[in-house]
């Protein structure tokens, strides 16, 4: 069997090994594509695609934007600020309106989780969540899960511990759902404030110590420490965060050599990781943005090919265009 | 003999080809019921003489006391758009609800003589299921300023609470309670600590975990019950506590009656038919206060209807337009509603599974809940009004989002299959299901 079994990418959660393997081969044929001097294959030519952020976004954005007219689809950009939702026009009429401009795929990401799961639910397009919340942000989960794939060699069997303010993250969770089910040992570690209740049933180990969580890992994934939760009482300070929590060059000298860093990003230098990890040789932080740009290709091919699912990517569809008279 | 449909008005006419199930007097049987002048005239076995004038077939149906609902916000004054004090009735009706008490989260809110009289005047023009107002415990249900109990019970209040809120404080609790206790009514709580809520939208538990969502913890509830039982414990009073929804409530309100305290407690049917896991599908309709929990507080809730922890089934039926449920989970207003639904997921959740007989499962929306709010209902004894419901409990139906009569439709029950149906209502010996109205086709 190859191919999506939903039209949808709305979460990590329940998507079996076979398809998540099947998006990482694929991102693995699309990454060359990006090192190319004309970086264009035209496998979603004829498309339409629309990326609708009610959030802000430097990286997802740009990303599946690049992504798209790479795979010469047709783009339309909508952010909140700007839009009619300014003028309390409702996520659903947003969506249905768009929809009525007959299009294909909607990428969505909204601070409401189940936004997309909502959009699947009236919608007839293809939606893409690019991340709903603190509930899931898929495509960077395996944009990491490709990125450990190729630092690695594999994730079965890998040790990942992933740090920072889990309950209130979509990365941590995606990471979580797909790690789990490629047969990785997860560890997850941050304040007792932030380990959301009952995590270890989805197959993870909890440590609010982090030289235990980090002793063995293979990579660690670190996470974005958001200022708002200070306010919220979570932890009590950013540099009491950094004292107990921050990957610094001390705690990275601690790991297992061989083993890498990651980072969602964006970076607050100096909190969760400093300068020196950050910018160093053991962060493989700009790695995944590259790496991000060919999963979502991958993702958006293998969504759009409904008709084909029986076809892995075909060598005309990936390695470009051969010269066509028809193509003006 | 003609069918029942074909009732035109008659005062006093005889149900025969009934079988009628009074759990306030112990009965179930075979026979008749007689009706004369909105009263229940006789209740007896087998055929009815010769010589009675009307008689009418009640085709093998049950014959019950008219349900009663002790907790339904009917909306109106104010947010006629969810629903009216008219549509409401109706709704109620159509599920068999002869009597409902209405919350005081109205605008304005049921804080005043002038909105009781209104709320009364309406419902007597509607002529559906009787309403009796809930009046608020403070003004505004702001929680610091004491309500006139003695103009609202004199313009016809039944019980005090600022329900969608809890009292705020243990102070405040304490002075309600002391107060309300000379009218002889009883104080509805809300339990909830808005500091433990917080931005919670669903419980907080393994499913919160896997969602994302913020998660509101049993404690939220349990801390404002328990400063409720202590302060009770020192000041008589007539105590309810609303819509249960956590084994730790279930466990205190159990241990303060073993203690004697005067301590009622009502749960609601979503919390019995589903828990937290059915929330992954994102469904606005599962989004209430206090939420849906996991399949122990469920377990829990059960145990407590069959040992008597729990009095009664109220529906919590809150209505609230489609365009307000249409949008994203934690965008949506909590609330579902339930008076067209409960009777069913009665059926379909304690009777069916064999949990309670059909006589238990009547009995905790009909004079178990009547007694608390001490209102002349739930009973088919010679002189009581003639409010009675006719159903087939085995009918089996799928619920319809065009099918309610309520004004709004988030309902949780939307696409699942429930058994029990009920057929006629009666209210004051008037058949009142053959005036309703499609609230689809007005």
């Amino acid at each position: 069997m190859s191919g999506l079994r939903s039209k949808h990418l709305l979460g990590l959660e329940g998507m079996t090994a076979e398809e998540i393997n099947l998006i990482l081969d694929t991102a693995a044929s699309f990454k060359e594509i990006s090192e190319r001097p004309v970086k264009k294959v035209p496998a979603l030519r004829g498309k339409t695609v629309v990326n609708l952020f009610f959030e802000v976004s430097t990286r997802t954005r740009a990303s599946f934007e690049l992504a798209e007219k790479r795979l010469s689809a047709d783009t339309v950009n909508i952010s909140k600020a700007g839009s009619s939702v300014a003028k309390g026009e409702s996520l659903r009429d947003t969506a249905e309106n768009l929809q009525a401009m007959k299009i294909d795929v909607i990428v969505i990401r909204h601070g409401s989780a189940g936004a997309p799961h909502f959009l699947a639910s009236i919608l007839d397009a293809s939606i893409v969540n690019a991340g709903d919340g603190s509930h899931e942000h898929p495509t960077q989960g395996l944009l990491d899960m490709f990125t450990l794939r190729e630092k690695l060699g594999g994730i079965e069997g890998k040790r990942v511990t992933i740090i920072g303010d889990i309950a209130h993250s979509r990365v941590a969770r995606s990471n979580i759902f797909g790690l789990v089910t490629l047969g990785a040992h997860v560890t997850v570690c941050g304040p007792p404030t932030m380990i959301p209740p009952r995590i270890e049933e989805l197959g993870v180990r909890v440590e609010t110590d982090l030289n235990r969580a980090i002793g063995e890992a293979d990579a660690v994934n670190v996470l974005r420490i958001q200022l708002e939760r200070q306010k919220v009482n979570l932890f009590p300070s950013l540099a009491e965060y950094a004292v107990v929590y921050g990957i610094n060059r001390e705690r990275l000298a601690a790991m297992k050599p061989g083993s890498i860093v990651m980072h969602p990003g964006p970076i607050n230098r100096g909190v969760e990781i400093t300068q020196e990890v950050a910018d160093g040789d053991r962060a493989v932080i700009l790695e995944q943005v590259t790496n991000g740009v060919a999963v979502r290709m991958a993702v958006l091919y293998l969504l759009c090919e409904g008709g084909s699912k029986d076809k892995s990517p075909s060598i005309e569809d990936v390695v470009g265009e051969k010269s066509d008279s028809r193509v003006n | 003999m003609r069918d029942l449909s074909r009732w035109q008005g008659e005062r006093e006419y005889v149900i025969s080809n009934v079988i009628v199930v009074d759990p306030s007097r112990g009965r179930t049987m075979k026979g008749h019921v007689g009706v004369a002048d909105s009263k229940i005239d006789f209740v007896e076995p087998g055929e009815p003489s010769a010589k009675d004038a009307q008689v009418f077939d009640g085709g093998g149906l049950h014959l019950s006391p008219g349900f009663v609902d002790i907790h339904v916000h009917l909306r109106e004054p104010g947010f006629e758009y969810k629903e009216t004090i008219r549509t409401g009735a109706m709704a109620a009706v159509a599920g068999g609800f002869t009597s409902v008490a209405c919350m005081p989260n109205t605008d304005p809110p049921i804080d005043e003589k002038s909105v009781v009289e209104f709320i009364l005047r309406r419902a007597k023009a509607a002529g559906f299921a009787k309403v009796y107002p809930v009046a608020a415990a403070t003004k505004g249900r702001k929680g610091e300023v004491l309500g006139e109990y003695y103009d609202l019970v004199d313009a016809g209040a039944v019980a005090v609470s600022d329900d969608g809120a809890p009292v705020p404080t243990a102070q405040m609790a304490r002075r309600v309670m002391e107060y309300a206790s000379k009218y002889g009514i009883p104080f509805i709580e809300h339990c909830e600590d808005p500091s433990a809520t917080a931005d919670g939208v669903m419980h907080e538990g393994l499913y919160s975990t896997k969602l994302g969502l913020s998660g509101v913890p049993s404690y939220s509830e349990e801390v404002c019950l328990a400063r409720d039982l202590l302060i009770l414990k020192t000041i008589p009073a007539k105590y309810h506590a609303a819509h249960l929804s956590s084994r730790g409530s279930v466990d205190l309100v159990r241990d303060a009656k073993k203690k004697g305290l005067p301590v009622t407690a009502e749960t609601a049917p979503h919390y019995l038919y589903f828990s937290d896991a059915d929330l992954q599908t994102f469904d606005t309709n599962l989004r209430i206060n206090p939420p849906i929990r996991g399949e122990e507080d469920r377990e829990a809730l059960f145990a407590g209807l069959k040992d008597g922890t729990i009095d009664c089934i109220a529906s919590d039926h809150a209505p609230h337009a489609p365009q307000e449920k249409q949008v994203e989970f934690d965008q949506a207003p909590s609330g579902a509603i339930g008076l067209e639904t409960t009777f069913s997921v009665l059926i379909t959740t304690l009777v069916r599974p064999g949990r309670a007989n059909l006589a238990e499962a009547l009995s905790l929306i009909t004079h178990r809940p009547a007694r608390v709010l001490g209102i002349p209902a739930g009973t088919l004894e010679r002189g009581a009004p003639a409010d009675f419901a006719l159903f087939d409990p085995d009918e089996e139906w799928v619920v319809e989002r065009n099918g309610f009569y309520s004004k709004s439709n988030n309902s949780p029950f939307i696409g699942r299959t429930l058994f029990g149906k009920v057929k006629h209502t009666v209210v004051d010996g008037e058949l009142v299901t053959l005036r309703l109205q499609r609230a689809a086709d007005r």
